[in-house]
């Protein structure tokens, strides 16, 4: 069944077929890739992608996009302040914390 | 205790409760050792608390002795997935990136279960962050099928479904997103309602696709599932898409002969190539079913339906690229030791801490999200996702409800489509169109194959319809009678 339908998508190749850059991508998502998982993500991914490409044949002119099932706009509650966390509890699952507060790695450079 | 005990429904184990023919805490301690006996088998759990939920059966049984009973559920073990918070109870998404992570508060679904006394038992596995279809994407358990062994339960929610499927719990709640409550209820041979999106607070639910999840019920019969559904669902301020409306009582509602005059649309589309023929002979056997019960069956179209799984793959990844970004290694995730800076930290701890799947989720969203592709891809699945609710919408203008098959097939057997991402996503094409248009759906048992696994339908019915299609599922199961089979554990 894919494989028609795959061959069916290939009718329609109006989205750009530009090769993924899978190195620009996982930048973007912040995740570090092993050189396996590279190829292996970028030959799966052309595949996605190119079984998305079925969207590329449908006539959406003038259709509204659909952000949510429900049609829910400007959600306020009262502006007063309420309780929050207790810094104990916000803690709880910090992997590095001191005085209350949590421990990363310096983020600003030795002038 | 005999194997009776762990198939009972709540309403039979609220009267034996009511009538002292059995303590709460007889009851967890059957479950418990129910548990110890046979998830070395089915590895439902992903890790229990024995003490709190004894104390919980303890406080249960003072309040029954006093006649003070919260609900039916008072005293009943109840299972819940691993992605629902609980104060003080381990959360771990099935992730190595939340391996230690202990809920600093209660989600909302929880805490209305625990204010109806109900005693939580379990926290079930799941494919990593409610990302697969057969529970194989765990970073710690492989769940399987209590019918056979050698099969998937189904996912993401596979843990819930067969601990409830194999007399673990009584009942348990889920997560579904594009098909994760219904799919394995359908694959393990019980019942499982996907809600309106909307009706069940999503507060305390960790997020994957924040406009798809909706937390929902598994049971072994209707009933109980009305039953628990009712106890979650309603107006929360802590969620802004929560709607408030009055939620009824549905158990209270179900009637044998709701069937009786409705009007069911079959939708040709979900009865095409790439079904089973099993399962298309046993949905069509039920179909006659209903129509034997009154119902007038009427062919359909959603002529969209063959675009969901891209739309849904693209939306759901975009979402989840974003809920995910959480996860970065510096506030209460795993910490990757060989970090020297920050930004090595976000790349090593969640290139060590997630899966598989979820990383090429998380690209692949991070991709159809980038400069350059928005347009061509997430934008446009959302004007397609109109379309497909439309079609919904025209639908539902002459049926009363719509009934396909849950999943095009029955379970796989393990390791049978872990290398194929792409054929993993198309077993999820008759239930992801119900999240897409926020509609509920519920599956149910409608038969077995020749070799002895279950095949579900599904029932989709009009946005906050619950009632209803409630009522319905229950006439068709009553005259069914397939919810006194079990599994031979």
């Amino acid at each position: 069944m894919l494989e028609t339908m795959l061959l069916f998508c290939d009718c329609f190749l109006i989205m750009s077929d530009k090769t993924i850059d899978i190195d620009y991508v996982a930048k973007l998502a912040r995740i570090e890739l092993t050189d396996e998982e590279r190829v292996k993500y970028s030959a799966q991914l052309e595949q996605i992608l190119d079984y998305f490409k079925k969207l590329s044949a449908v006539d959406v002119e003038g259709v509204e996009p659909s952000a949510h099932a429900h049609s829910i706009y400007n959600v306020w509650r009262e502006d007063v302040p309420t309780a929050g966390m207790s810094i104990d509890d916000a803690l709880l699952n910090a992997p590095a914390k001191r005085e209350n507060q949590i421990v990363v790695p310096k983020v600003v450079d030795d002038a | 205790m005999s194997e009776e005990i762990f198939y009972k429904s709540v309403s039979e184990l609220d009267a034996m409760l009511d009538a002292k023919q059995i303590s709460a805490s007889e009851l967890a301690t059957a479950y418990i050792e129910r548990t110890k006996a046979v998830d070395d088998k089915v590895g439902a759990f992903l890790s229990y608390d024995e003490s709190s939920t004894m104390a919980s059966a303890k406080a249960s049984d003072e309040r029954r002795s006093k006649g003070e009973k919260l609900s039916a559920l008072d005293g009943i073990p109840v299972g819940l997935k691993d992605v629902i918070a609980v104060r003080g109870q381990k959360l771990t998404c099935a992730s190595k990136m939340l391996e230690n992570y202990v809920s600093p508060y209660t989600g909302t679904a929880a805490r209305k279960l625990q204010e109806a006394g109900a005693v939580f038992w379990g926290r079930l596995n799941m494919d990593e962050f409610a990302m697969g279809s057969s529970c194989e994407n765990s970073a710690f358990v492989k769940t399987r099928n209590p019918w056979d062994l050698e099969r998937i339960p189904g996912g993401s929610s596979g843990g819930s479904a067969a601990a409830v499927a194999a007399g673990e719990c009584v009942v348990s709640l889920g997560s579904d997103t594009g098909g994760s409550i219904r799919q394995p209820a359908s694959l393990c041979g019980i019942v499982g309602v996907k809600p309106t999106y909307g009706l069940v607070s999503r507060f305390g639910l960790a997020a994957f696709a924040s406009s798809l999840d909706q937390i929902g019920p598994f049971a072994r019969n209707i009933t109980d599932a009305s039953i628990l559904l009712k106890t979650i669902a309603g107006y929360d301020n802590l969620d802004s898409t929560s709607i408030n409306i009055n939620i009824p009582d549905y158990s209270a509602g179900l009637r044998k002969d709701s069937l009786k005059g409705k009007t069911l649309g079959v939708p040709k589309e979900y009865f095409g190539e790439g079904v089973d023929a099993e399962v298309r002979k046993s949905v069509e056997d039920a179909i006659a079913l209903c129509k034997s019960l009154g119902a007038e069956v009427k062919e359909i179209s959603l002529p969209h339906t063959d675009l969901a799984i891209p739309v849904y793959y693209i939306i759901a990844t975009a979402e989840a690229s974003s809920n995910l970004a959480r996860y970065d290694g510096v506030r209460y995730t795993h910490r990757s030791k060989d970090a020297d800076d920050v930004l090595s930290l976000y790349f090593k701890s969640r290139a060590e801490g997630f899966g598989e799947e979820v990383k090429r989720r998380i690209i692949l969203g991070s991709y159809v999200l980038s400069s350059g592709y928005y347009d061509a891809y997430y934008l446009r699945a959302q004007k397609v996702r109109t379309l497909i609710r439309k079609d919904f919408e025209d639908a539902f203008q002459s049926v009363d409800a719509i009934i396909t098959p849950t999943s095009p097939t029955t379970a796989f057997k393990i390791g049978e489509k872990t290398d194929d991402p792409l054929a993993m996503y198309l077993s999820d094409i008759c239930t992801i169109n119900v999240n897409l248009a926020g509609l509920p759906g519920i599956s149910l048992p409608c038969g077995f194959t020749q070799a002895g696994l279950p095949i579900g339908v599904q029932l989709i019915g009009k946005a906050f319809g619950e009632a209803e299609l409630l009522s319905m599922a229950y006439a068709y199961e009553q005259e069914a009678g397939l919810f006194n089979k079990h599994p031979n554990l």
